[in-house]
């Protein structure tokens, strides 16, 4: 292997993180666009949100099964420790991603009557699954009590005040990436009511962000640690700042892409901030990422297959971004 | 025999109930995005209306079929998770690659060009439309290459060895992908996926035809399926045979079942063919049975006289549960010699002529239309019941694969998915039929 075995786990863990960080943004966007489904009412207006995300959705929720396969194959005493702590909300995520996907594929050929029943489970299924995504990521941090690479709890403890609390700010933060994704999108009063959406949900879902990093840095000493001697921790908050103003700013601006950019950005500033809390951790209390690695076979197996195929598959869902441009009208969009 | 645990009994069921529903749907994509591929092509270079009519009737079932594939594929790699973690602790440096390069691969290529595909016909051009068409179709083949080398390597693995914790570390990638039986499952899988898809569209074709026999994106159909079951049949049993052979070889146990074989016979008698029997697990004997004598030394040795090892060379709790493996296999290669059968008729009337006026042969392919999944289902029975009680093959058992949740949480999670997969499949079944029950359109727009 030309890369230092040493440097195989973390490269592993950063192949993870990039996954997860990437599923996020663009399910994350989609997700959002469901749960903000209830609060839209009139028949075009849902036809134009449900079209903006048909081509896309199922690509970007592919990135999930990259990170539930990825995490198998990089860290399977992770993958096992973890499903087998937070069983609860992982099926209950997996059941409403289910309900998601026949709610948007189903809707097509579906009389009004079933588009209204349809509608309610987009809802529903968009926001347990996003509730469910913050529990997990809640849960993660908390930590995980394992022995010997078997879970050691109950299977109850996601549901503490902390993990809930994730679950609530991760869905206030994706309905702000569908609102701005809508913001971009869309024309006339339903881009007027995103852009009203996305302003008052951008202060909330910094609120929540603020919150959780303070909790998040309360909840353990080396969290504390990690986040207050970390040179790159100053700079994440002068970009989170940055991006604050300029998240405002961007409304008035005629690059209607601008606002959802921003928000890309403070995920991805809130998530450098949880790395850098956890790390060398890879699922707290007690499992490193070193140990909790595959096979270093495994991993240099996978990580150069990694190396040449995610940036090809960027490329290729950047065109098919690129192809479905521009503003969504409110035909049923065939072929 | 060792007592049954309820949780990991319930873990099974759990299992085999989702990834049913999923291998159907899985086969019915990769079948339809290469049919499709096939359509688009035969447009492009002949031009006929008729090959981008079925096309497009074709195209809504797809989307249909690839939302709750995809959803229904990530119960699955989460599950080994939940109920299996410890399969997935002790095998994840091996499968867990391997089902990585299944997404990087094959799922990110299908879902990064099934939004042209379906949504983009009049935004990019037909060339480059066709392009996503073979993307997504080329795509399901890779997706079936890295899944069937997964599942391959657990019925015979290879270029491993074991740590002293039990772990199974990888030696040699190309013997792990490239392990023995996995050719012959690839093979075996493929055109199983293809013949299903190809019923299920000639069914739809003759349900078509029985009402108005001149629609002529019903008789495209209709020929098309038949020319499958008439060329493709025939593979599919020879495909059969190899990898019967090649289970022979690797898991005789497995070979035994699916015969019903307790004893080996006698020198010189051969092996029967067992045509119907009700097997004893408890007393290892067979009830009822029905045989022909030498007629199975034909297809399991290629000679007169040749034998296989028998059940009762291995012991008790090293034997799956015969029954079930005896049956599906019966089922599984009826409905195959049935579709070369047709297949076969279908060769017969296009010689002497009437093929869209044989009223009898478009019966049989309605009521065939779900026969080669049911096939393909009891196939997978055989293959999957057929090596237990391992999860893989001679190294580590199903008892000692699960999570060991509480019963509560398995029972729970079985309920929930078993309620939501009846309700989304009854609902995806309903607008399936109902999709093919509606005339595929004779377009008659200047500008297709």
């Amino acid at each position: 292997m030309f890369i230092s075995e040493a440097l195989l786990p973390d490269l592993s863990a950063a192949a993870i993180a990039f996954t997860i960080i990437t599923y996020v943004i663009l399910d994350g966007t989609d997700l959002g666009v469901g749960v903000l489904f209830a609060t839209r009412h009139d028949p075009d207006e849902k036809q134009i949100m449900v079209n903006s995300i048909l081509p896309i959705w199922d690509g970007n929720e592919t990135w999930l099964v990259l990170g539930g396969g990825g995490l198998l194959a990089l860290f399977p005493v992770v993958y096992s420790v973890l499903f087998s702590a937070l069983y609860v909300p992982v099926i209950a995520m997996l059941l409403a991603l289910i309900v998601r996907a026949v709610a948007l594929e189903f809707r097509a050929d579906a009389s009004a009557r079933m588009k209204r029943w349809l509608d309610i489970n987009l809802v529903i299924g968009s926001l347990i699954a996003t509730f469910c995504q913050g529990v997990i990521m809640g849960s993660v941090v908390q930590g995980i009590d394992q022995q010997g690479g078997k879970f050691a709890g109950d299977g109850w403890e996601w549901l503490g005040a902390f993990p809930l609390a994730c679950g609530v700010v991760l869905v206030i933060g994706y309905a702000l990436l569908g609102s701005c994704w809508l913001y971009w999108r869309t024309e006339g009063a339903l881009q007027a009511a995103a852009r009203r959406q996305a302003r008052r949900l951008g202060l909330l879902t910094l609120a929540g962000i603020a919150i959780i990093v303070v909790w998040t840095s309360l909840l353990a000493p080396s969290y504390r640690d990690h986040l207050l001697q970390s040179n790159l921790s100053l700079a994440l908050l002068l970009t989170q700042g940055a991006l604050l103003i300029g998240f405002y700013q961007a409304f008035s601006s005629r690059f209607h892409f601008l606002p959802l950019f921003a928000v890309l950005g403070w995920f991805g500033t809130a998530f450098a901030a949880a790395i850098i809390a956890l790390y060398p951790m890879i699922l707290p209390p007690s499992l490193v990422i070193s140990q909790a690695s595959a096979p270093a076979s495994s991993q240099g197996f996978m990580l150069v297959g990694f190396a040449v195929l995610v940036p090809v598959t960027l490329a290729y869902n950047t065109w098919g971004f690129w192809v479905f441009r521009g503003k969504v009208k409110a035909e049923s969009p065939q072929e | 025999m060792e007592s049954v645990d309820p949780a990991l009994m319930l873990a099974r069921y759990q299992f085999a109930f989702t990834i049913s529903f999923h291998i159907v749907l899985a086969a019915f994509s990769i079948g339809l995005a290469n049919y499709l591929m096939v359509l688009e092509a035969l447009w492009l270079w002949r031009k006929r209306q008729v090959y981008r009519d079925v096309y497009r009737f074709w195209l809504k079932i797809f989307a249909l079929t690839v939302a709750v594939g995809t959803a229904s594929g990530l119960v699955m790699e989460f599950e080994f998770g939940t109920n299996w973690s410890a399969l997935a602790s002790r095998a994840g440096g091996i499968l867990g690659p391997l089902m990585f390069y299944e997404v990087m691969v094959a799922f990110f290529l299908e879902a990064g060009f099934i939004g042209v595909m379906l949504f983009g016909m009049n935004k990019v051009g037909p060339r480059l439309h066709f392009l996503s068409t073979c993307a997504v179709a080329i795509g399901s083949l890779f997706s079936a290459f890295w899944i069937l080398s997964a599942n391959s390597w657990m019925h015979t693995p290879a270029g491993f060895s074991i740590a002293s914790d039990g772990r199974f570390v990888p030696e040699d990638w190309l013997q792990i992908i490239f392990n023995p039986s996995f050719p012959y499952r690839m093979a075996h899988m493929s055109i199983a996926a293809f013949l299903g898809t190809a019923m299920l569209v000639g069914g739809a074709g003759a349900w078509h035809l029985l009402r108005d026999n001149t629609h002529a994106p019903a008789r495209v159909m209709f020929s098309m399926a038949l020319w499958m079951a008439a060329l493709v049949g025939p593979v599919q049993l020879v495909a059969g045979d190899l990898h019967g052979e090649n289970t022979r070889d690797h898991q005789p146990q497995k070979l035994a079942a699916m015969e019903g074989s307790w004893q080996r016979p006698e020198a010189g008698q051969g092996e029967p063919l067992r045509l119907f029997a009700i097997p004893d697990q408890a007393n290892r004997r067979n009830d009822f049975e029905l045989a022909i004598p030498h007629l199975g030394s034909l297809y399991l040795r290629h000679d007169w006289t040749g034998t296989i090892q028998s059940l009762d060379e291995f012991a008790d709790e090293d034997i799956p549960p015969v029954a079930v493996v005896f049956f599906a296999f019966r089922i599984m290669v009826g409905i195959g010699l049935l579709i070369v059968a047709m297949g076969i008729a279908s060769l017969y009337l296009r010689w002497r002529g009437g093929l869209f006026e044989c009223r009898w042969l478009m019966r049989c392919a309605v009521l065939m239309a779900p026969a080669g999944f049911i096939a393909m289902v009891c196939g997978w029975v055989v293959t999957e019941v057929g090596r237990q009680p391992f999860t893989v093959h001679g190294l580590m058992r199903t008892a000692h694969s699960h999570s060991q949740q509480p019963l509560s949480f398995v029972a729970g999670s079985t309920f929930a998915l078993v309620i939501l997969y009846l309700l989304v499949f009854g609902l995806g079944l309903f607008y399936l039929l109902r999709a093919i029950n509606r005339l595929p359109a004779k377009s008659t727009d200047a500008n297709d």
